[in-house]
């Protein structure tokens, strides 16, 4: 399939990743320096150059499993830190939110216009940081650069990479529920009304034409639907109105609920990978985790706790209940902690590759042992 | 005009594929074959006329001397030559052909897949037979392999290589009508919407190149010498295979089409697309004024759906199936 997926899908999530986080971040009236120190550590890391080189290099998309390590990497780049269960929580978040864009994306070609509104949103959040700022506007246009001679064939061969990746996710989340883009059995709404895509003509209409070419006859039929004309196209430029909506942050300050998530009913919680990791994929790994800056080592006193839940309680109940797959409601806990706990969560998380890693192919068990002490140093 | 049937549940979800549903009618044993793509996995369902026994079965795309790499499918269609009946399956490794049941493997064609990923997707896509003995395969580069069948046994041989396409193929259809009058025998289509037709052989021979508008053609049948192609744009376009002189154009769906279906003996046209429909329409020819008219029957909605395969599962389009992204079932629908 598609060996284009990786630089959009890292900056659909990024971006998702991003919005919960800035949510979180005002809702506990957080600083604004801290605030800014966060979404700026992460910006950097995510837009860093030595990354966004190597996810532009043609690759297949892999499992969910090396997606979340390496966004977990990314998000404590920052001077937060993720437990397992909360990042389980928080990428199913930003994965039903890309999944539900690419679903309802009107053209193929529609994705970049998504990719876009994140990058636009994410440079909105650092602003004040020039430096990162280039970051963003220099991944963009390498994006812009890439992307722009892909065909609508190709487009739609990515869109489809991505929905495979997605498929059979029906987490339901509370912001879509309320806003009634998702059904309570967790699948997203289609509409058969509203402006057809960009290109696109409204349907009904059947027209005959003569061997010469001349119209002979028109008809129309019903179409079960009440469409309309396409609205005007996006813009495809490194600033410019998007037109459309997908991929703008649509969660507020004064709605935290809005991130409850739970698993729809009678869904199998299984992650559909592989057990093994292929060898190109642990090689893919070892290449993004080295090409992430390994400069921000947060110091500790600067440690601070974001809950994305507002009670105490529900906190409590999420560490009990954290790996019970038949809880209803996911709490997503973000806690600082120590450099050294930090290391060894990741530590712990590689470990989980090494362990599983059962090659009969490849001999050079060596590969899990880089990645241990590669991760070690970080 | 049509009614809905009781679904046959799968083992997995049908991935957003075109073409994504198989069917193989088997009037001897009062049977019928679905197959539908998941990831890396074909679902296969034998369904008793009954309505009383399903089996199901799911073949992997496990390519020898491949350790790990999981390897998505494209499709997997039947090919029914007058002598055997065949299961072609697409990846991005290669493809894989089985005895129709799904129960052998007879024949294995590796893709070349370089090294190191190059900007290129490499995969096969597009899958047809062709006359007595052919079977067509796709491929990402725009190439169409020619495979020469044996009436039995795996002695399958690669025939020829047709290289005209200059973009990936999207699908491909022989002429299904039975007639041994018409010229062309296949039409293949690319994601650049170009439609070639062709004339069967020991060399296949070109005989028509109808370019296309920049707009990926997702799905295409060829029925008495007339091409349907179906678009990205949610068009649907009738053309002369051998002239290529455009029949009608019908502004059919409001998002991408992904399937098409012809019922050769009655002429019906099934159209389904992400827009969540499928339509049914009426194809008639006049040979005098070398016309063809379309006319518009019947929608079905597939509520929040998009749809990725319909078939209908009998010559006279008396029955037709469809899948649909994410969903674990093959939702059927009977004239009433």
């Amino acid at each position: 399939m598609s060996v284009r997926t990786l630089p959009l899908v890292f900056i659909n999530l990024g971006g998702e990743m991003l919005y919960i986080l800035d949510q979180r971040l005002q809702a506990q009236n957080t600083s604004e320096d801290n605030s800014e120190k966060v979404m700026n550590d992460i910006v950097g890391t995510m837009f860093n150059k030595a990354f966004m080189d190597e996810l532009l290099k043609p690759q297949q998309l892999y499992s969910h499993r090396t997606l979340k390590t390496v966004l977990t990497r990314i998000a404590h780049a920052s001077i937060m830190r993720l437990n397992p269960a909360s990042m389980d929580r928080l990428y199913e978040l930003m994965v039903m939110a890309f999944k539900y864009q690419v679903f309802l994306c009107p053209r193929p070609k529609d994705l970049l216009l998504i990719s876009y509104n994140h990058i636009d949103t994410i440079r909105e959040f650092v602003k004040d940081t020039p430096v990162v700022v280039n970051q963003v506007d220099e991944t963009h246009r390498k994006i812009i650069e890439v992307y722009s001679s892909l065909s609508e064939g190709e487009f739609q061969l990515l869109r489809q990479t991505l929905l495979i990746f997605f498929q059979d996710m029906h987490v339901r989340v509370s912001l879509f529920l309320k806003i009634q883009v998702q059904n309570p059995n967790g699948r997203f709404a289609l509409s058969t009304s509203g402006p057809v895509p960009h290109g696109t003509e409204v349907p009904g209409l059947i027209r005959t034409f003569d061997s010469k070419g001349r119209e002979v006859r028109r008809s129309e039929f019903p179409t079960g639907g009440s469409y309309s004309s396409p609205i005007r196209e996006g813009c495809f430029e490194l600033h410019g109105d998007r037109i459309i909506r997908l991929g703008l942050n649509m969660y507020t300050v004064n709605h935290p609920e809005e991130t409850h998530t739970s698993k729809a009913p009678s869904v199998k919680v299984t992650d559909d990978t592989p057990n093994l990791l292929a060898k190109e994929e642990l090689n893919l790994l070892a290449r993004l985790m080295g090409s992430m800056k390994a400069e921000n080592k947060p110091k500790a006193e600067t440690g601070f706790r974001i809950n994305l839940f507002t009670t105490d309680e529900e906190e409590e109940e999420a560490g009990a209940s954290c790996g019970a797959e038949e809880s209803l409601f996911g709490v997503i806990n973000i806690q600082a902690m120590q450099d050294e706990q930090a290391a060894t969560e990741l530590a712990r998380i590689a470990g989980q590759f090494a362990e599983q890693q059962e090659q009969p192919e490849n001999p050079s068990g060596n590969k899990g042992d880089d990645l241990l002490a590669m991760m070690d140093d970080l | 005009m049509y009614h809905k049937e009781k679904s046959i549940q799968i083992k997995n979800s049908a991935s957003a594929l075109y073409n994504n549903l198989g069917v193989l009618r088997i009037a001897p044993r009062r049977l019928t074959y679905f197959t539908v793509v998941h990831a890396n996995v074909v679902n296969m369902v034998s369904a008793s006329w009954d309505g009383l026994n399903y089996s199901h079965r799911q073949l992997q795309s496990k390519e020898p001397n491949v350790a790990t790499s999981t390897s998505l499918i494209m499709q997997a269609a039947f090919c029914a030559l007058p002598s055997r009946d065949l299961l072609v399956v697409t990846s991005q490794k290669g493809i894989q052909i089985y005895e129709s049941d799904g129960s052998i493997m007879v024949y294995w064609h590796a893709l070349d897949t370089p090294e190191t990923p190059t900007a290129q997707a490499v995969f096969a896509r597009g899958i047809s037979a062709v006359r007595e003995n052919y079977i067509c395969v796709g491929i990402s580069s725009g190439a169409i392999l020619v495979f020469d069948v044996p009436s039995k046994g795996s002695n399958i041989t690669l025939s020829e290589v047709l290289e005209e396409h200059k973009e990936s193929i999207t699908d491909m259809a022989a002429e299904c009508s039975g007639s041994q009058e018409c010229i062309a025998d296949l039409v293949s289509a690319d994601d650049g919407g170009n439609l070639c037709v062709w004339k069967s052989g020991e060399e296949f021979q070109l005989l028509n190149n109808i370019p296309g508008f920049d707009m990926s053609c997702s799905s295409v049948k060829l029925w008495k010498g007339t091409v349907v192609a179906g678009y990205g744009t949610g068009q649907i376009r009738l053309y002369e295979a051998v002239t290529g002189i455009l029949h009608a154009e019908v502004k059919a769906h409001a998002r991408w089409i992904y399937s098409l279906d012809i019922a050769p003996f009655s002429g019906l046209l099934l159209s389904a697309a992400e827009d969540s429909l499928v339509r049914v329409w009426h194809l008639s020819m006049t040979p005098e004024t070398n016309s063809v008219e379309v006319a518009h029957l019947h929608n079905e909605c597939v509520t929040d759906t998009q749809i990725c395969g319909a078939k209908f599962c009998d010559g006279d389009g008396y029955a037709f199936a469809v899948t649909g992204y994410d969903l674990s079932e093959i939702i059927r629908y009977t004239q009433t």
